[in-house]
């Protein structure tokens, strides 16, 4: 039963073959079978799940209209709020706080009947591409538990690629929805900056932040896509405009007589050998579907990844400014006659893991005067130019594509002490979060050098994310059926799996 | 080759308000070089004439209708504080014994 797709469980659910409860249970007896070895939970909600699933099989058994996903379990990161439900970000200075809220995320999950089944590991307030940075301990690859599995929303993918959730809800301020999908052989999407509400969304880099679904096929993220989006009053960035029709997209996946921009600047040199060849191989799939594949240009994406490591780490430096141990989350050094200062000084030295340091330390740096203009100023208005570059190549093509990531997922610990090593893997993710547009990462086959999963990576113009679909979907379903069974079959067993 | 000293990374550790050990400090200057490096080239482009971004909505001063809304009882805003008294948030001295 947690082997189906999201989409199939709602069907037997909405025939009566199976109930919430079942379903619910059944995700927690995966949970319980295989997260000593995985850990992509940093806390598991048995009882709320149960109780959410109780609730909506009860709606149903009454007749009341359900939303699709309606009785789905779901697993969330930890960085969106979750009222009364341990919420840290991955990172010991909230170790232990409840939320006394919900997001609006959160909201708009219970309202459509989603489970919680619990909060997913994460890179500390999302500032990494391995979850190793987690203040609780990495998340490991199901495909093979001596790697990451990418991040920094590696929980969720983790928990999605070992059948622990049919759907998991991630966020993504670099790629840290995509490259994490890619890693583990799912689905992953960064909806358009403003398409879903970032009230209650933790904050990392507010101009870049955007939280997004998890799925293992295009279709269940797009179901989920549509009950995370809409417009929030609460959030002033929030675009006030209607949900592109993903659902209808990924239910069509038609690429007949679309134009395709393979981007010049993200292949080739860098990228791994067994990545480029399925990335290639997925463009003849899509030529052979109609679709006309064109080059195109964005020099400047050559710059991005230094404007991206100037510009989060900027607004983190101020986001995190609120972590002051006076109103909520860890205080140390309280002693007798000890400054406010020094319980501040004291507390993030505790609270905050290395790489949080390091960014807040680099943000303060770059936003200091006198380095200024040079690297926070140079770095917006490299972001210009890759707004511009992306807004000329959309004249060209329908939508964009490149690999999600350069490798497969590596070694736990490979790049742990080499931040900039670490930082390269974001290469191709990293200009829709500057442009603040959308991408899919999707399963592209495995690498031949390592059987380990490849992501293809598509990007649509802002508020076009129904274009993500509909050629992911085509995409997908002409891989289904060249390969004979989904990827994740592939996957070598974990022990104790159901 | 940019780099930043350890009594760099020290000042800068102080107005964000994180202590950190002599080892801390070392490392992270060590690295720093390396990640400056880096990030300056944002500033082998020309970028003269060229309009910076802050943000990627062209949005304006959005402001909701000026009403009372509900919000936060005192039981929940305070139900995270690390120390309380009575309905207030307790925290360390701000000023010092003389002020």
């Amino acid at each position: 039963m947690i082997r189906q797709s999201a989409a199939q469980m709602a069907a037997a659910l909405s025939e009566g073959s199976t109930t919430s409860v079942e379903l619910t249970q059944a995700h927690l007896d995966q949970i319980a079978a295989v997260d000593n070895n995985v850990k992509a939970f940093l806390h598991v909600d048995a009882e709320g799940a149960l109780a959410q699933a109780k609730s909506v099989d009860a709606q149903r058994k009454s007749g009341e209209k359900l939303s699709p996903l309606a009785g789905i379990p779901l697993a969330l990161k930890d960085v969106l709020a979750q009222r009364g439900v341990p919420t840290t970000a991955g990172s010991k200075i909230l170790q232990g706080w409840r939320p006394p809220y919900d997001s609006t995320v959160v909201t708009k999950l219970k309202d459509a009947g989603l489970v919680i089944l619990g909060k997913t590991n994460m890179d500390e307030f999302a500032m990494g591409s391995s979850t190793e940075n987690s203040g609780y301990g990495p998340t490991f690859n199901p495909w093979d538990l001596t790697r990451t599995p990418g991040g920094s929303s590696g929980g969720s993918a983790a928990a999605v690629s070992a059948f622990q959730a049919p759907l998991a809800v991630g966020s993504d301020t670099g790629g840290s929805i995509r490259q994490p999908a890619a890693l583990t052989g799912i689905v992953g999407v960064r909806p358009t900056y403003g398409a879903v509400s970032r009230f209650g969304l933790i904050a990392y880099s507010s101009s870049l932040d955007q939280a997004g679904p998890f799925g293992r096929t295009v279709l269940d993220t797009a179901l989920l896509h549509e009950v995370m989006a809409g417009h929030d009053p609460k959030d002033a960035t929030s675009i006030n405009a209607p949900v592109p029709a993903v659902v209808a997209a990924a239910k069509s996946g038609d690429v007949k007589g679309m134009k395709i921009g393979v981007i010049k600047q993200l292949q080739g040199e860098g990228y791994q050998k067994g990545v480029q060849a399925r990335f290639d191989e997925s463009l003849q799939v899509l030529a052979s579907l109609g679709a006309e594949i064109v080059e195109v240009d964005c020099p400047n994406f050559e710059y991005a990844l230094a404007a991206y490591y100037l510009i989060a780490p900027s607004e983190c430096s101020s986001n995190l400014a609120r972590f002051d141990a006076m109103r909520y989350g860890l205080r140390t050094g309280d002693i007798d006659g000890a400054s406010a200062e020094a319980v501040m000084s004291a507390t993030r030295d505790a609270g905050f893991g290395r790489e949080v340091k390091r960014r807040i330390i680099l943000g303060t740096y770059a936003l200091s005067s006198g380095y200024y203009d040079a690297y926070y100023g140079s770095a917006q208005k490299i972001r210009t130019l890759i707004i511009q570059d992306y807004a000329k190549a959309f004249t060209q093509a329908d939508v964009l594509v490149s690999p999600t990531a350069p490798t497969t997922a590596y070694k736990i610990g490979e790049k742990v002490d080499d931040p900039m090593a670490m930082y390269l893997g974001d290469v191709a993710t990293i200009p829709v979060n500057l442009a603040g547009i959308c991408g899919m990462s999707l399963p592209a086959g495995l690498a031949d050098e390592d059987n380990l999963p490849v992501g293809f990576q598509i990007m649509a113009p802002a508020m076009q994310d129904q274009r993500l679909y509909q050629a992911g979907a085509a995409l997908e379903a002409a891989l289904l059926s060249q390969w004979g069974a989904p990827i994740l079959s592939k996957a070598p067993a974990l022990a104790g799996s159901k | 080759m940019s780099s930043l000293s350890r009594d760099d990374v020290a000042k800068l550790a102080g107005l964000a308000r994180i202590e950190m050990t002599e080892e801390e400090l070392v490392s992270l200057s060590s690295q720093f070089g390396m990640i400056l490096d880096a990030v300056a080239r944002v500033q082998e482009v020309d970028l003269s004439g060229v309009k910076a971004t802050s943000h990627p909505q062209p949005l304006e001063n959005v402001a909701r209708p000026d009403v009372v809304l509900p919000s936060l009882s005192p039981e929940d805003a305070l139900s995270g504080a690390p120390a309380k008294e009575d309905s207030r948030f307790r925290v360390p001295q701000i000023l010092g014994e003389a002020e």
